[in-house]
Parts: C-alpha cells; structure tokens; sequence
C-alpha cells in the first residue's frame, strides 16, 4: 500500500517534467500554426495580420507566459482548446481513445495468443526442426514493418477478393459491435503480428532458463508429468519477462499506433497526434502527450503489481 | 481452373462474411468521396491548404466563377462591368442567391465581406490580391461598385477565388466565420470531424438549381493506395489523388475512371539570386543549360505532365521550346560556368518537403545527377512541410524543390514575386526594371491580345534572367467509379462541378 502511495505520488512530478519537454519541443520545431495553415501564402500578411493571426493562435506571448496559461489551465481541468477541432482538447482525446484502447486490448490478445503456445512450444523442442521453424518465422515477424504488413493486407483483400473493412468513419463497440470488430481485426492483427513474434521470442527463452532451474528438475524427479511441469511449474516463473514486454508494448500501443492508423484510415491517437503536430495545434499536442505518458505510467503501475501476483518472492517497495 | 475459381470466389465470399463487409455500392444519391489530406479549417477569407478550399467552394459561393477553360461566369453576381478608365467595377446580383439559411444575398453582404477582407485584422492572406480597392458602394441591394485606386483587370479573377466568398454580414457582426458555415453554395456542411470526415447535404436553397446528389460523404484517407482499395471494392465513388504512381494504377481497374487534367501549379527549382554564386547571371543561366527538364518529369513524374515556362495559364503559355535553354546544352552551361568563373563548379544545398509533392525527393535526385556533369555538388536536404514553409519564407536555401500554386491570371499569379513591392520579393530575390514595368503594364491593360503580348516577353525575359528554373506542370487526378457522371475536372483542381455530378444505378 505504501509502495502504491508513493508511485502515485511521483506522478505529478514525472508530468511536470513531460509536460516541460513536450511543451519546449514542439516550439522548436520551426513553423507556426500560421505557416501549417497557410502555408508559403503566409508571406502574403502584413505585420499586422500576423500578430492578428499569432493572437488568434494563442501565440503571441512568450514561451514562459504561455507555459504558465496551460499549467494554470489543466490545475482547473481545462487542456485548453483545439484550434484545428475548435474543442476542448480532452474531449477530443476521450472522443479518439476508446479506438486505440480497444486496438491495443485486440492486438495484445492475438499477440499473447499466438506469441505464448509458440515460445513455450519451441522452448520444450529446443534445437529440434520444429524450434527453428518457430524461430524463423518470429524473426520475420519481428523484421517486416508494420507498413508492409498492413499494405500487403489491404491489397490482397481489395485486389484479390474485392473486399475490404469499412474505412474512414469508424463504429464504436458499442453502436455496432460487428462492424466494430471488423474494422479493427486487421489493424489488430497487423499490430500483434510484430508484437507476437517478439512474445514468442521472450516466451520461448524465458521458459528455456526456467527449464533448466533446480525446482523443475526435482518437480520431474518426484514424477510430475511434463505437462504439469510445464503449465504448473514451469510457466508461472517463465512469464515474468513477458509480462514486462506485454507492459512496456501495451504503454507504447496506448500512445496510439500511428503508422498502422495511417493505413487502414482509424481516427485514433496515433493518427490524431500526428496530424496535430502537423498542423502546429499545440494545445492538442501538449494535451495528448499528457494523457499518454500518464497512460504509460498507470501501465507501468499495473506491471508491477502484477510481478508480486505471478510471484511472492518478489516484495515491491523493499530495499 | 474452375475449381480455383470456385474456390477464391468462396474464400472472398467467406472473408467478406467474416468482416461484414458491403461488396455493393451504397445509397446511389450519396456520394462517397476520399482524400488523403483534410481541409484545415472552414473560414474561407483565411484558408489556403488546397483540401480546404475544394472543401469551402462546396459551400460558399464568390462573385464569379472561372470555368474548365478559365472563362469568368457567373456566381452570385450575373454581371459585371468595368468603367471605361477601368477604375470601376459593377456588379449585378442574383436576386434568386440565398444563403443556406434562407437569408437573401444582398450587396450589403457582399460590401460586408471585401471589407472583412481588406481588414488586417482579419489575416486574410488574399487580402494582398483587393488592395487597389478604394471603397465599395452599395446604390441598391442587387447593385455593388468597387472603386479602385488604378486600373486592375485581375481583381475580377482574382475576386472567382473561394478565398473572395461573400458571407453573410450577419454572421460577420455574430463572429461567427469559421465557426459556423452559412454559405449560399450548392451543398451545407453537416459534419466535419477534422482528419476523419465531412458529411455535406445538398442546399435546397442553392440559386444554381438542384444539385445532382442528395449530399457527399468525404473520407480523409491518409494512404492514397488505401484509397484505391476502398474504390476498387465501391467503398468510394470518387478520389482526389496526389501521387501519379497511385494514379497511374487507376486505367487498370475495369471500374474506375480516371481523370486527369494539366494544372496551373508548376513544378520548379528555384535558385536563390542573393547567394553566391546564384547572385551571378550566368552561373543561374548555365544551371538552366544543364537542366534537362523532360527528364526530370520522366524520371520523377513517370512522364505525367509537360514541360512548362513561367506562364501555365493555356490563355497566356508560349511554346516553351523558344525559351532560353529549354533544349539541355552541357557544354554551353560548362562554359557559362567558366566565364562566370567557377569552371570547377561549387556545391550548394537544395531543400525539398518531405511528400508535397511526392515527387519532391525524386526531383532533387535528378537535378543532382544533372548538375554533377556541370560540376555543382547538390546536396539534398528533405524537411518536414512545415519546417520547409518556414525555411523557404525566411528566403533560407541555396536551390528549393517548389510546388508553387497558379492562377487564372498571369498578374495575380506572380505579382507576389516579381514586382518591386511583391510580398514575397525576400523568397524570389530577384528583380528588375523589366519584369516590373511589364507586371504593371499587364495590371493595366484591358486589350486581351496586348497583355497576352506584354506578358509573353515578361516571360521570355524571366527564363533569361533564370532566378528560378521552371520544371514542368503536373496533372491533378481525380478517380471515379464509371457510374458517376458529369464531373468537369479543370486546370485550378475545383471541385465544384461534383453539385451537378450524378450517380448512375
């Protein structure tokens, strides 16, 4: 309880600091939101238009002013306003993130799914035929982008079948599940194809070391059979590892998937944030970085509680 | 073979089953359009991103209109007429135009607009385009004078630009341009979930009479091969496509249609005439000597476009094989180098944005080669669009990779860079007595065959002078499905003829 108290209490400081760097960082990438909406015509203003437009923007104080009128904001709740959604930033965020949660919960399950039976299964035919097949095939699910995959998909449907999920405006699960899932099944299987083939990696020598530990020898000596040394003695210590990629993936997946959004079209984080710095909206940007790397912390959080379920040895907050 | 058939129809049939996928078109009085880039944002004095103003000219209406051959007609305003010391402009309006809300266009509305405007407080980037605009006068509600400070014939093309709307003056007191859209063009925006969608219905109140559509659906698809996808299973009726390699799949597909349509933007490579050694004539010259320009159209563009000068309004072209160079000559551009003194070459940076246009890399990559045989040692530096827009205004770069927008008239067109007050002399860097007095000449004149003449030799002298290496134009594709017809793409990429387009069952 104490370990929890205090990881919570060093969230406001971590914020602080990602909300310095963010905030500094998108200022000096060169451009305004004058010249993202304008572009080269934004030669054409006088002076006068562009402090016009620079006020308009929310642009026209120092760095430090400005800084110090989003801080003030989001103590009070308010993220400030998107100038591209002419909305307050955290509805926006609340509006795009239920699709890349979902996308995430969907591609950690296909990739634990597959990535799991795949690792522990090389790991108990270790240096066999049937290990290298498994082996090979994670690497090139590990080495082919994500962009490939998805392209490659996208085209043999369309090209191959004449089909091809509903793309542009997105259902939420709850207005219409089928279609909802249908939209999401191939970004989520792009996505957990990469992330399955790391699981089955990580699984895979995880289970190797666990295998060759003292316990699950004695476990075989007393006469347990191999799938009792496997799923019961075995995998619980073996998961560790895989709970801490599935984590640290899980965070990343939450900041939106960005490339994979880009191809099958999903108004999701990723896609929103890309735009947003695109088109220099800095209060959306700042906003969302915000909410991610809170995100990533809860998940961080998670992790580390779910070490002292998977093991009681492990005693968190102990020096 | 019949089996194999059999086979992939079932597994499609299947897969099709399994996604809940429509494999027929939808509600034919729908039209379902994609592109891969959102409009901006919805104040039409203040847009200039390409997606936005296709978007807007859905919407709001102008003076008038220029057609497919860049020919005035009418908008709101059913007739115009100059004075004869062209120092007064007289519009007729509509009675029938309405605004979306039912309200009557009235010169009270326009006078309303030009004034916004003109009003530096607006930020209206075309403002620059009114600025001979002493005062407007309204004798009646159909009737509006706009009295110029001197003679300018291209106010009336530049007043066709969606970026020259007229709003209601209502809505200008409320504040409300941008937030609300309440123009008196042929469709209404319902929806616009910026990034993602716009829903459009059609206005029943439109002056030009029924639309051919009951509304548009557009979808931002940010991957242009996505796109084709989407079209290819009838997801989407119609495209706006950028890539010419995405383009040019389209003729494959026994359903769709592409059309494509020379525009007035052109594709350069511009020099920057205030550092050394480009502040030399001949060192431009022989950059323009060593250039071979339907190479580099051909290798960067898959030969999609042609090679141009200056001018790209088909009204004013000239044959560009009669310009300065146009014919690639290395060894006189070696020896223009020698007598510039640079006989060994120099090396300098060009800047490119990163997918606008997608040809960009690809462009420099040539150009480099090209300029190696001259001894110029190109070295190429992509950046982020934004970042690109900054360098180029602050007139920071060697050599740019440019996609420059064009006008329906010469004036309009390059007065921002080649008069002495033009507001982006500091990008252009280049200037003299010539170009300018035959830039105002052309303001002035009214005769068509004098300005044609007078705006041939400003483009013969700028190819000579060679501050910027004019490339080729490119073409602006729009895909559709065979069934959709009356589309009329043009040379400015309007979208505007999609309020008479109609889906066949």
């Amino acid at each position: 309880m104490t370990y929890l108290l205090r990881r919570l209490a060093t969230f406001p400081l971590v914020l602080l600091g990602v909300s310095i760097l963010v905030f500094v960082a998108i200022r000096m990438v060169p451009g305004d939101s004058i010249t993202a909406m304008l572009g080269t015509e934004a030669g054409l203003l006088t002076p006068a238009q562009r402090d016009s437009l620079a006020a308009y923007f929310g642009i026209d104080q120092p760095w430090f002013v400005q800084y110090w009128r989003w801080i003030g904001g989001i103590l009070h709740g308010n993220f400030g306003i998107s100038v591209t959604y002419g909305r307050p930033v955290l509805d926006v965020i609340l509006e795009r993130f239920p699709l890349t949660l979902e996308l995430a919960v969907l591609s950690m399950i296909i990739a634990l799914l597959v990535g799991m039976p795949a690792g522990i299964y090389a790991a108990t035919h270790n240096e066999k035929l049937s290990d290298l097949g498994v082996r090979v095939a994670a690497m090139i699910g590990q080495s082919t982008p994500s962009f490939v995959l998805g392209l490659l998909i996208i085209y043999t449907l369309s090209a191959g079948f004449g089909v091809l999920p509903a793309m542009g405006e997105f259902a939420p699960l709850w207005q219409d599940p089928l279609r909802n899932l249908s939209q999401l099944i191939l970004p989520a299987i792009t996505l957990g194809f990469a992330f399955a083939a790391s699981v089955t990696r990580i699984a895979r020598s995880a289970m190797l070391d666990v295998l060759s530990d003292d316990y699950v020898r004695t476990a075989r000596s007393k006469g347990a059979s191999a799938r009792s040394v496997i799923w019961r003695h075995a995998l619980p210590n073996a998961l560790i590892p895989v709970v801490t990629l599935s984590g640290i993936e899980f965070g990343y997946l939450l900041g939106g998937a960005v490339i994979v959004e880009q191809i099958y079209a999903l108004p999701g984080l990723g896609r929103m944030v890309l735009d947003a710095i695109l088109q220099r909206d800095y209060a959306l940007v700042q906003g969302t970085v915000l909410f991610i790397a809170f995100n990533f912390m809860i998940v961080n959080l998670l992790v580390d509680l779910a070490y002292v379920a998977l093991d009681p040895r492990i005693r968190l907050g102990e020096q | 073979m019949v089996r194999h058939l059999t086979r992939t129809l079932l597994s499609g049939i299947t897969l099709a089953a399994m996604l809940g996928i429509a494999t027929v078109s939808t509600q034919a009085a729908t039209l379902h359009m994609a592109w891969s880039q959102d409009a901006t944002g919805l104040d039409p004095h203040k847009q200039t991103a390409f997606s936005s103003l296709r978007l807007l000219e859905l919407i709001y209406e102008p003076l008038v209109r220029v057609d497919a051959s860049l020919q005035i007609i009418p908008a709101i305003a059913t007739s115009w007429e100059f004075s004869k010391d062209g120092k007064e402009l007289t519009f007729k309006l509509d009675p029938k135009a309405k605004f979306q809300d039912g309200a009557a266009v009235t010169s009270a509305d326009v006078k309303a607009s030009f004034e916004r405007i003109l009003d530096e407080k607006t930020g209206a980037a075309a403002r620059a385009n009114f600025l001979s605009i002493a005062s407007i006068d309204t004798p009646d509600a159909a009737t509006v004078v706009f009295h110029l400070s001197q003679p300018d014939v291209p106010i009336l093309t530049a007043m066709s630009d969606v970026n020259a709307a007229i709003v209601p003056a209502a809505e200008i007191k409320a504040g409300s341009i941008g937030t609300k859209t309440v123009g008196s063009g042929p469709f209404k925006l319902d929806k616009w979930d910026p990034n993602a969608k716009e829903v459009l219905s059609a206005n029943k109140n439109w002056a030009g009479g029924a639309t051919g559509v009951d509304g548009i659906e557009i979808s931002v698809l940010p991957d242009e091969a996505a796109i084709l996808a989407a079209m290819r299973t009838k997801q989407i009726d119609f495209a706006l496509l950028n890539d010419p390699l995405v383009a040019t799949l389209v003729p494959k597909e026994a359903n769709l249609q592409l059309n494509r349509v020379p525009v007035l933007a052109y594709n350069v490579l511009q020099l920057n005439p205030s550092r050394k050694p480009m502040t030399e004539l001949k060192v431009r010259q022989a950059i323009s000597c060593a250039i071979d320009r339907q190479e580099v159209l051909d290798t960067a563009a898959l030969g999609e476009g042609k090679v141009t000068g200056p001018l790209t309004i088909p009204a004013f072209a000239t044959d560009p094989s009669q310009l300065f160079c146009y014919k690639r000559d290395v060894e006189k551009a070696k020896k223009l180098m020698a007598e510039a003194g640079f006989a060994d070459g120099f090396s300098a940076t060009v800047i490119g944005a990163t997918g606008e246009p997608p040809t960009a890399a690809a462009e420099a990559q040539v150009i480099q080669s090209q300029l190696a045989e001259i001894g110029v040692k190109l070295d190429i530096k992509m950046m982020e669009l934004n970042v690109y827009v900054d360098a180029w205004l602050k007139g920071d770069f060697d050599m740019a990779i440019a996609l420059n927008g064009g006008r329906a008239d010469p004036y309009t067109m390059y007065n921002r860079y080649w008069t002495k007050a033009g507001n982006l002399q500091k990008v252009a860097n280049y200037i003299d007595d010539t170009l300018d007095s035959q830039m105002q000449q052309g303001r002035a004149e009214t005769d068509p065959a004098k300005r044609k003449a007078i705006f041939a030799a400003f483009e013969k002298h700028l190819a000579e002078m060679s501050p910027w290496i004019w490339l080729y134009t490119s073409y602006s594709y729009t895909a559709q499905q065979k069934n959709i017809a009356r589309f009329v793409p043009t040379p400015t990429g309007t979208l505007f003829s999609l309020s008479k387009v109609t889906i066949k069952q």
